[in-house]
């Protein structure tokens, strides 16, 4: 049978079988001292920054520095999609209000009315994540920040009192203790390699430092990224903030630009099948 | 005592004929490692170019399942590329080497990259017919005499089967879906069937290398036998799913127990081939960007490395 | 110039089992090489622990290629079988 001969085992699958499902056994139902609409919104910063960030990285592919770095940066936007797919689906059960409406009949998920559907002006991510890649320097510097904030908050989210929210963090924060050495041990590469590489990595944080009070970072968070940025032998940068108002859905031309290209098939065939 | 080289050619040829494996360290002829230099660097090029007809969809994948897939699906060709430029490193060669001759065209690279993907059905496509030629050019190289190379493809045969299966699926789900839908997969199909078929290489009165390379088991079934056996498996794939192959020739042969099929067009082959594809120009300026733009990235951790090992 | 060196990656696939060759890569030192090799070789759920070293580091049998007493076992890295089985669907084998 040819269904069998291509579609049989699941085994095969890169998303099989054989990878655990992160909400096996939760508790999907939202709790009732939570207030929904406030739940859905948090869900949606979160995944908005995974979807972004993952959607900016994965435009590496087949351009980094060395086949290593490729696959590499693949694997940490894949992760990224994979928390993003989860808050998003997560937005939708607790406040369905959030998905676009869609033309009746059409068979697009929630994940994806949510991900293709919205306007930039609808999107929750901070600032820095729509940034677009620059160079090397630049990529590795914005995920050594954002990744060592995240890692934070995930691990925050561990107690939280939806399930759901505490299971993606469980699985999340493995995910991005990785990234986070990933960016790190780079950035210090960069910073201590030669002078070019040095110069751009300073560049790069001189840039990105604006967008840091964005993310509203615990002290402990700074701790962390000051024992990186001492090993790498820069200091914070002097700059002034900018006025990141991601959250408040407030962003920069990069993001339309983004979601114009990430949104065209999608928005092309509202009742496709894919 | 000093061995000659007629001993050792004859060692060689025995290890050859028992069907055992000749392995890096191992005594071999200049043309055999020549030979298998020139085929394991173009089929690591291919993998490696073969990511930008599809990698250029990831951005615009329309559902993110689907963008997971093709993101994993392209990322698994850099592996492909690494595998096998490790596999032609035993050889005395270097991947550095070896990117400098795909750069500067002295290498190839599988000309069916140089086709353009204007619709998102040839993600579809690609895995389905370009994946599942692929697959039938690699299954019997899990065989291959030369060790290293062997294993390589073992690894990508595994991950290949994954490639072929989310094609034919994506492919399979967009039939099921709108009247535009079905008109895309069929318009893709017709645009990469030939060039599919041409993925076997030159017929085989056409192809001088292939007698000498069986003779070594490097190569293990001829070019016309393989496209054959890619016609007979996919023609009832077709037919699942619902598409037309854009060959009026193409008929179940009873007496042969195969299908006949038309010819390609070897002109057009031998053309792209030689550069003048559609798209030859712009992959190789792509990989030669990526490549010069990393160059400091790739300076800067050998400089780190012996700063580290200084300390 | 400043070509990355090769690293030889050996996977343990679970408890229990021998590290086993899996194949090479680049990297500029160790860390890195067991970072890419994570990544490379164990996107599918593949090992529970990884060993890198530099190809160069490798001591094997067999130092001359003209040696005439080589055997199939002679050499320390390349000759591990990996263990990975063709899928059952891809046809004829
Ligand atoms: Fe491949
Ligand atoms: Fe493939």
């Amino acid at each position: 049978m040819i269904s069998d001969d291509l579609l049989g085992s699941e085994a095969h699958w890169a998303f099989g079988t054989d990878f655990e499902d992160p909400l096996a056994g939760v508790d999907t139902t939202v709790p009732d001292d939570i207030d929904p609409a406030a739940l859905a919104r948090y869900c949606l910063m979160l995944g908005d920054d995974a979807l972004v960030l993952s959607q900016r990285l994965s435009e590496w592919c087949s351009r980094a520095p060395d086949l290593e770095e490729d696959i590499a940066l693949a694997n940490i936007a894949l992760d990224l999609l994979g928390e993003a797919r989860l808050l998003l689906a997560r937005a939708a059960v607790a406040d369905p209000s959030v998905v676009p409406s869609l033309p009746d009949g059409s068979p697009v998920p929630a994940e994806d009315a949510l991900a293709f559907f919205r306007s930039p002006a609808e999107f929750r991510n901070v600032t820095m994540t729509e940034l677009p890649n620059g160079d090397f320097a630049e990529t590795i510097t914005r995920l050594l920040l954002f990744s060592v904030w995240r890692l934070a908050e995930f691990e925050s989210l561990l107690t939280h009192p939806d399930a759901v929210l505490a299971a993606v963090a469980a699985k999340g924060r493995k995910e991005l203790a990785y990234h986070r050495d990933f960016a790190a041990r780079w950035f210090v590469t960069l910073a201590r390699g030669t002078a070019e590489s040095r110069r751009r990595v300073l560049t790069a944080l001189a840039g990105l430092w604006a967008f840091w009070p964005e993310l509203d970072a615990p002290a402990d968070v700074e701790v962390v990224l000051d024992q990186v940025f001492a090993a790498a032998d820069v200091s914070r940068p002097e700059v002034t903030p900018a006025r990141g108002l991601g959250r408040e859905c407030v962003h920069t031309e990069a993001l339309t630009d983004l979601l114009a290209e990430m949104q065209s098939v999608a928005r092309a065939h509202p009742r496709g099948l894919w | 005592m000093t061995v000659t080289e007629p001993q050792l050619a004859e060692h060689f040829g025995a290890t050859i004929a028992r069907g055992d494996r000749i392995e890096p360290r191992d005594w071999m002829p200049e043309a055999y490692r020549r030979t298998l230099i020139r085929q394991i660097a173009q089929h690591a090029h291919s993998e490696i170019i073969g990511m930008q007809p599809e990698g250029d969809w990831i951005s615009r994948a329309p559902s993110l399942r689907r963008k997971a897939i093709l993101l994993a699906k392209v990322q698994d060709e850099a592996g492909h590329g690494l595998y096998l430029y490790s596999a032609c490193e035993t050889l005395g060669t270097s991947r550095r080497e070896l990117t400098d001759k795909l750069l500067s065209g002295k290498q190839k690279y599988s000309s069916i990259f140089n086709y353009p993907t204007p619709s998102y059905a040839d993600v579809g496509t690609i895995g389905w017919l370009v994946d599942g030629a692929a697959i039938c050019n690699q299954v019997p190289l899990c065989r291959t005499s030369f060790g290293p190379y062997g294993r390589a493809m073992i690894r990508i045969c595994k991950e290949e089967s994954f490639h072929q299966r989310q094609g034919y699926e994506l492919l399979m789900t967009m039939m099921r879906g709108t009247d535009e839908q079905r008109a895309m997969v069929q318009e893709s199909v017709d645009r990469f069937w030939w060039p599919a078929l041409m993925m076997f290489g030159p017929p085989d009165g056409a192809s001088p290398n292939t007698e000498q390379s069986m003779a070594w088991g490097i190569k293990r079934n001829t070019n016309d036998e393989l496209r054959q056996k890619f016609v007979d498996m996919t023609v009832p794939q077709a037919r699942a799913l619902g598409v037309t192959l854009p060959d009026p020739q193409l008929r179940w042969n009873s007496e042969r127990q195969a299908h006949d099929f038309g010819e390609p067009d070897w002109d057009e082959f031998w053309a792209v081939v030689n550069g003048a594809g559609p798209c030859n120009a712009e992959r190789l300026a792509h990989r030669r960007k990526a490549h010069d733009d990393g160059a400091w990235v790739r300076e800067a951790a050998v400089a780190f490395a012996r700063l580290e090992e200084a300390l | 110039m400043s070509e990355w060196p090769l690293y030889e990656v050996f996977v343990r696939g679970k408890r229990g089992l021998n590290h086993v060759h899996v194949g090479s890569l680049h990297a500029p030192d160790d860390k890195l090489a067991l970072m890419h090799a994570r990544d490379v070789y164990t996107r599918r759920n593949e090992g529970v622990s990884i060993w890198v070293v530099r190809a160069s580091d490798i001591t094997a049998s067999s130092p001359d290629e003209k040696d005439p007493m080589f055997a199939p076992s002679g050499d320390k890295v390349y000759r591990h079988p990996t263990f990975y089985d063709i899928p059952a669907h891809v046809p004829h084998l």
